[in-house]
């Protein structure tokens, strides 16, 4: 294995014996899974808004190039700069540019998940420069030194009790009360000191509108508000395929995205930022740069197949369904977005040298494709990566990095002894009689049998008793 | 359904999990099928549907048995399948896999011929079962594959509530994953065993004798925990429970 590579087996295998965090997951999952439903209690009107929503994100990829280039026309029209950015680190040496300008000390941070691909707090601290997540359960986890375990609800693995642990331990003056309202005052109270004082601001993007210039923020606390309003310099970041084409284009997706996510009819704020501050207006930022990253996006453009990865409005509810995600947890993946959505989206962005083993952890249930609110094909895409990882000269970054001789050998056997019915005559003839001596201590046996009996050959086959019994052969 | 003429003759696709480990489910499949008064052709030369490589990365190994089967059901005659999982495979994927293939306008062909055998009994035959069992109460495991890849959802579960004698309680979690997954049981041994868990305690919280399912990659892996963990309830093929049922043992 490579060196650099996370290991998913054995971060899986740490978060199974913490039953605290079992019980966690399972807990908030089964809620969010139940208010969801909720939601689409009318299944005419999901299967409408889904069909939309699904049209919207398609045709905006349909024309990509072009509506990029009229949202940095329409953004720049605006007063927004625009900057773009191929990898992370670009991204972040323009982030850097930007602060040292505004001669920055602090930043505070509203919720962005770019702004994790690209470790911008990391960058940013080595440079100096403070930096505060303001979105509450970005805060815990920064507190904590550890990083988001979902994309919307990044402190879903703590209880409040664990969160009033770790205020009393990080935050002066806290008292140890586990209660939520005490709670969430408290960071209030820290985070509106720091929006006050803040340098600049930074957020990401839901939508950015090409026809008008307009970067759609949604959230439910106001710090995205007050991120983007409060400090003089505002920095938004998006991934590429974050643009839609019209402001028609903008409600299916805002709408579908809470109600899938956490179950609400709509977020609390709805924020549509067009523009600095202009002249003679009391309140906004003094500029607004957009910083646009590519990070291996076009290169999943550029596949039709993979391309479908694109179309999604990260509302994490892939999450909340898949029953892997639910027993792990987010951090067991070692990767900015965990779950279904991140076991196709990072092995293509970070390749299938590092992330090969990522399409595997996957039962193919088809749980997140069968509430994914624009129909991302999420199974077919982890079939194509679980081919590319195994096979040179495909799409993806590094493939055939998982390509196994022995592995390669079996396949071929066991494709040899299907395809042929005398070799599989003969095969399960002797399977029949002889597989149930077979060793539990065998490889893959071995991993069966540690919760489970063995499973048990039934000595005739369904062929056998067919022939016996005188059904036709044809 | 029910004006669309009756087929008088079907093939049946065993699958490789039903010939090695769960034989009697198949005949019992076959079975029910004869026993409304259809001709059920199995063909000895099949094997399997594919899935296993399809679903690993290996899809010319997938292709090349897939293509050993597309002989075997010539003609216009249904295909039934007592699993959905190999009949999503069969349906759904062939025409992936033979895209662009020579034979692909006869894998399309035979993929729209297959059904899932409790949907095939639901909205083809109609049947109408007569209970003569004891009562007892079970619960239903629907697969993953059945439910998103057939929509296979209601079938199985009506024909249990045909049976007068069958409680039917449901899952909490019916529509989760068992944590099988082919391969990914022994790829993920823990995360596995973590899903199974969550499932038997489901099918413990039912107080069933029995967990019905359609498909035997769960039953395999729901039947082993049961067993490895003492549990009372055990699996039990949707197939073989209603023949036992028809003939009151």
């Amino acid at each position: 294995m490579d060196g650099n590579a996370p290991d998913f087996a054995a971060a899986s295998r740490a978060a199974l014996a913490d039953p605290q965090l079992r019980g966690n997951f399972r807990r908030a999952m089964d809620g969010l899974m139940s208010k969801r439903a909720a939601q689409f209690a009318d299944t005419g009107e999901w299967t409408g808004v889904r069909a939309l929503a699904a049209s919207v994100r398609l045709r905006a990829l349909s024309k990509l190039p072009e509506l990029l280039e009229k949202l940095e026309e329409n953004c720049t029209r605006n007063g927004i700069a625009v900057h773009w950015a191929a990898t992370t680190e670009e991204a972040n040496a323009i982030a850097l540019d930007i602060l040292h300008k505004a001669n920055a000390k602090l930043v505070v941070k509203g919720k962005s998940m770019v702004t994790e691909e690209m470790h911008l707090n990391a960058v940013l601290e080595k440079d100096g420069i403070e930096v505060l997540e303001s979105d509450l359960g970005e805060y815990i986890v920064q507190l904590d030194g550890t990083m988001p375990s979902h994309i919307i609800m990044p402190a879903i693995h703590l209880n409040t009790k664990q969160i009033a642990h770790l205020f009393k331990r990080k935050i002066k003056d806290a008292e140890s009360r586990e209660d939520a309202a005490y709670l969430t005052d408290l960071a209030r109270r820290v985070l509106r000191a720091k929006f006050q004082a803040a340098d600049v601001g930074m957020s990401g993007v839901n939508a950015a509108v090409a026809e008008t210039g307009t970067l759609c923020l949604i959230e439910n606390e106001g710090n995205g508000r007050m991120c983007t309003t409060v400090p003089p310099v505002h920095i938004a970041f998006m991934g590429l395929e974050k643009v839609v084409e019209t402001l028609e284009d903008v409600p299916p997706v805002i709408s579908l995205l809470p109600r899938s996510a956490t179950g609400q009819p709509i977020t609390t704020y709805v924020n549509m930022i067009s523009g600095p501050r202009k002249d003679g207006e009391k309140d906004g930022p003094r500029e607004v740069h957009l910083v646009i990253l590519d990070n291996g996006r076009s290169g999943i453009y550029a596949d039709p197949e993979l391309r479908d990865t694109l179309r999604c409005i990260r509302c994490g509810a892939c999450m909340n369904h898949c029953p892997v995600y639910t027993k792990v947890g987010g951090h067991a993946y070692e990767a900015p977005y965990p779950g279904p959505i991140g076991k196709i989206l990072v092995p293509q962005i970070e390749g299938l040298a590092k992330r090969g083993a990522m399409p595997h952890a996957c039962t193919m249930c088809n749980a997140c494709v069968e509430i994914c609110p624009v129909k991302i094909p999420i199974v077919e895409i982890m079939g194509r990566l679980r081919v590319e990882a195994v096979k040179p000269g495909g799409a993806v970054k590094d493939g055939g990095a998982k390509a196994s001789r022995a592995e390669a050998m079996v396949w071929s056997g066991w494709a040899a002894m299907n395809a042929s019915p005398t070799a599989y005559r003969i095969a399960t003839a002797a399977m029949s009689r002889l597989g149930n001596a077979a060793p539990a201590s065998l490889p893959m046996l071995k991993e069966w049998t540690n919760v489970r009996t063995k499973p048990r050959f039934a000595g005739r086959t369904l062929h056998d008793l067919a022939r016996a019994k005188g059904v036709p052969d044809v | 359904m029910s004006a669309t003429p009756k087929p008088t003759r079907v093939y049946y696709f065993g699958t490789c999990l039903v010939d090695l480990f769960f034989p009697d489910a198949g005949m019992a499949g076959i079975e029910l099928l004869q026993s409304q008064g259809l001709t059920v052709v199995f063909p000895q030369g099949q094997s399997c549907c594919g899935q296993p490589a399809y679903n690993s990365g290996y899809r010319a190994d997938a292709l090349k048995v897939a293509r050993a089967q597309l002989d075997l059901f010539p003609g216009d005659d249904p295909i039934v399948v007592p699993s959905g999982s190999c009949a999503g495979m069969m349906k759904k994927h062939w025409p992936d896999l033979f895209h662009g293939e020579p034979d692909e306008a006869k894998a399309v062909q035979v993929a729209g011929r297959v059904w899932e055998l409790t949907q095939f009994l639901v909205h083809v035959l109609d049947v109408q079962f007569t209970d003569k069992g004891e009562p007892v109460r079970v619960t239903w495991h629907a697969s993953c594959h059945a439910q998103r890849e057939m929509g296979v959802v209601e079938e199985p579960k009506s024909l249990l509530r045909q049976l007068a004698n069958v409680e039917l309680v449901e899952l909490k979690r019916e529509k989760e994953c068992c944590g099988f997954g082919g391969t990914f049981a022994v790829r993920h041994p823990e995360i596995s065993a973590a899903m199974v868990g969550d499932k038997v305690a489901d099918i413990e919280g039912t107080g069933a004798a029995r967990v019905v399912s359609g498909d035997c990659g769960c039953l395999l892996n729901i039947t082993g925990a049961l067993e490895a963990g003492a549990k009372a309830a055990r699996g039990q093929h949707i197939a073989q429970f209603l023949k036992e049922r028809i003939h009151g043992r």
